[in-house]
């Protein structure tokens, strides 16, 4: 009687463990087929001009989100090209340069703790000190000068980027076969020949998968650049204006929407946010992968 | 030697010397943002941390003082939740993805879980929304709390996987052999030997949910009054910060860096604890 329990408290602890597997795998299927249906509403009153539309009117039941896509792109692209040469750097300093010993640790873990603040402090943080040394900035060029916009939020963006990409350009860098770079150097090259001529062009790939992954957490972040973007749904006239992002619109208006059109265009928005995350993270994983093997 | 050559090589030495010191200085000035950060969190927050903001609750605006302890009652509640539904569900798709290594079924697990990792948390909100708050009628603490699971999972199934496949497979076959199940061998052997990096794992988690508002925004929601319910909308510590952040009222702003410095010491001390896990309890054979 007692094996007989242990037989089937087995079969129930395998079965369980596969099922558990198997249900993670396909929550990501589950994800994009209840974002589907309860957008189709918003899908099928807004059609394809959707993306491309340009005023966002909720009062009048016209939506485009073309405003959002602008600035979600700006704000991304701004603050991975701002945070690229810190990651760069740092990843060199802690991959290649030094490696190993305590002091690198340190400052590993010093970069790591960039990680530990949250997203929503970063806003509030951002709005105190980025904001206001913005609005002088913006002074100084004559041009109106609420502080708040696509460039705060791409500064406050791309140093909560640093860890990210700054962790993952590391492992791709020091991955590099021994045998590359000592062959390098032998041959008489400098450290900083052996870095650009060696390291970087071997590694591109993952270090280029490394940016995309980046990007996609840009791309989603919410909090922060909600609080410092200015929420403002026209198109952006320089990389100073206030605008929207993707996720910030969602994180505003979501709670406040009235009516089934409005609601599920939002959760079409966060449909395309979605499908665009997971293709960037599919992507830049295969990459990561195939380079690490 | 010509001279050109010299010159040349001099200038290599150079050009190495200003990479060098370029490499140098973009490190130092990410490290001197750090401390700018904290030093500025702390030094505005500080001040604020008072009996009041831990005692009490929201006051109506205008009234000065008043805390956050629904917030903090609240934060603890959802992730207390979400960790008790996270850990042994990702405890167990860590275990399957260690014990099918190398098959193409636990391949695509781990990538999928990779990929989970990377969606937007406010889209994890929405589709726990639809899922819950819609169906139901109103926000919830549990809403929340299945959301934030969701985004614990990659760390925690990541860290058990990790932990398990540095056990000695001798060590299992040992246990097998005496005649013991797969599931008694799983649970007084393997997991007892990598208890320190599942903990950490966990910890990991819980580290990442803590500081998390997008997927509770349309979820817990937020609610002004202390509740110990798991039905009702909570308020959370980064929700707070969030609401008092955008207001404009000086005494809100306070409160909000009396918030921000407690949940920042919070997941300090929790990257401590994993520091300190995964130097001391690392599994070693």
């Amino acid at each position: 009687m007692k094996n007989r329990w242990r037989v089937l408290e087995n079969k129930i602890f395998v079965r369980w463990l596969s099922i558990a597997a198997i249900t993670t795998m396909v929550l990501l299927l589950i994800f994009f087929i209840t974002l589907l249906i309860s957008s189709w509403p918003g899908i099928k009153a807004n059609g394809f001009g959707f993306l491309w539309g340009k005023t966002w009117d909720p009062v009048a039941n016209h939506f485009g989100m073309f405003p959002f896509l602008i600035g979600t792109l700006i704000t991304s692209f701004l603050s991975l090209l701002i945070s690229a040469p810190f990651s760069i750097a740092a990843a060199l300093f802690l991959g290649e340069f030094y490696p190993k010993g305590l002091i690198p640790n340190i400052f590993r873990n010093v970069i790591e703790l960039l990680a530990a603040i949250p997203s929503v402090v970063y806003g509030f943080w951002g709005l105190y000190t980025v904001a206001p040394l913005v609005s002088k900035l913006e002074m100084k060029m004559h041009m109106p000068a609420p502080g708040v916009g696509i460039f705060t939020a791409s500064i406050v963006l791309s140093i909560m980027l640093i860890p990210y990409s700054v962790s993952l350009i590391r492992q791709v860098i020091s991955m590099t076969p021994v045998a590359l770079k000592e062959a390098a150097y032998a041959l008489g090259s400098t450290r900083a020949e052996v870095i650009t001529k060696v390291i970087i062009p071997s590694n591109i790939s993952g270090i280029s998968a490394g940016f995309l992954l980046s990007l996609g957490r840009a791309l989603g972040e919410t909090m922060a650049v909600t609080i410092l973007i200015g929420n403002s749904p026209e198109l952006p006239h320089n990389i100073f204006s206030p605008s929207y992002t993707m996720a910030s619109v969602i994180a505003n208006e979501f709670t406040e929407a009235v009516g089934d059109v409005y609601l599920s265009t939002l959760i079409e928005v966060g449909l395309l946010l979605f499908v665009v995350t997971t293709i960037i993270n599919l992507i830049g994983r295969l990459i990561i992968k195939k380079v690490s093997y | 030697m010509t001279p050109y050559e010299i010159r040349g090589l001099q200038g290599r030495r150079i050009k190495d010397k200003i990479f060098t010191s370029v490499v140098w200085g973009l490190t130092f000035s990410c490290l001197a943002v750090v401390f700018i950060i904290l030093f500025y969190i702390f030094k505005m927050g500080i001040p604020s941390l008072n009996w009041a903001l831990f005692s009490q609750g929201p006051k109506p605006v205008g009234e000065s003082g008043g805390g956050i302890l629904n917030a903090i009652v609240g934060s603890l509640i959802v992730v207390v939740i979400a960790a008790i539904i996270a850990i042994p569900v990702g405890v167990s798709v860590g275990i399957f993805l260690a014990e099918n290594r190398g098959r193409k079924l636990a391949d695509r697990v781990a990538l999928a879980i990779d990929v989970l990792q990377g969606i937007p948390s406010i889209v994890i909100g929405i589709v726990i929304y639809v899922w819950i708050v819609k169906p139901t009628g109103k926000f919830s603490a549990y809403s929340g709390s299945i959301a934030l699971a969701i985004m614990m999972l990659p760390p925690i199934i990541k860290n058990t996987e990790e932990t398990l496949i540095l056990i000695p497979t001798t060590l299992k076959e040992a246990s097998l052999a005496l005649g013991a199940s797969y599931f008694r061998t799983t649970m007084k052997i393997l997991l007892p030997a990598g208890i320190g990096g599942i903990f950490s794992g966990c910890i990991i988690g819980i580290a990442r949910i803590a500081g998390e508002v997008a997927p509770l925004l349309f979820t817990a929601f937020g609610n002004p009054q202390l509740t110990g319910s798991i039905f009702k909308p909570v308020d959370t510590i980064p929700k707070v910060i969030f609401t008092y952040a955008s207001s404009p009222y000086d005494d809100w702003h306070r409160i909000a860096w009396g918030g921000s410095v407690i949940l920042v010491s919070f997941i300090i001390v929790l990257n401590t604890i994993i520091k300190i896990f995964e130097s001391r309890w690392k599994v070693q054979f």
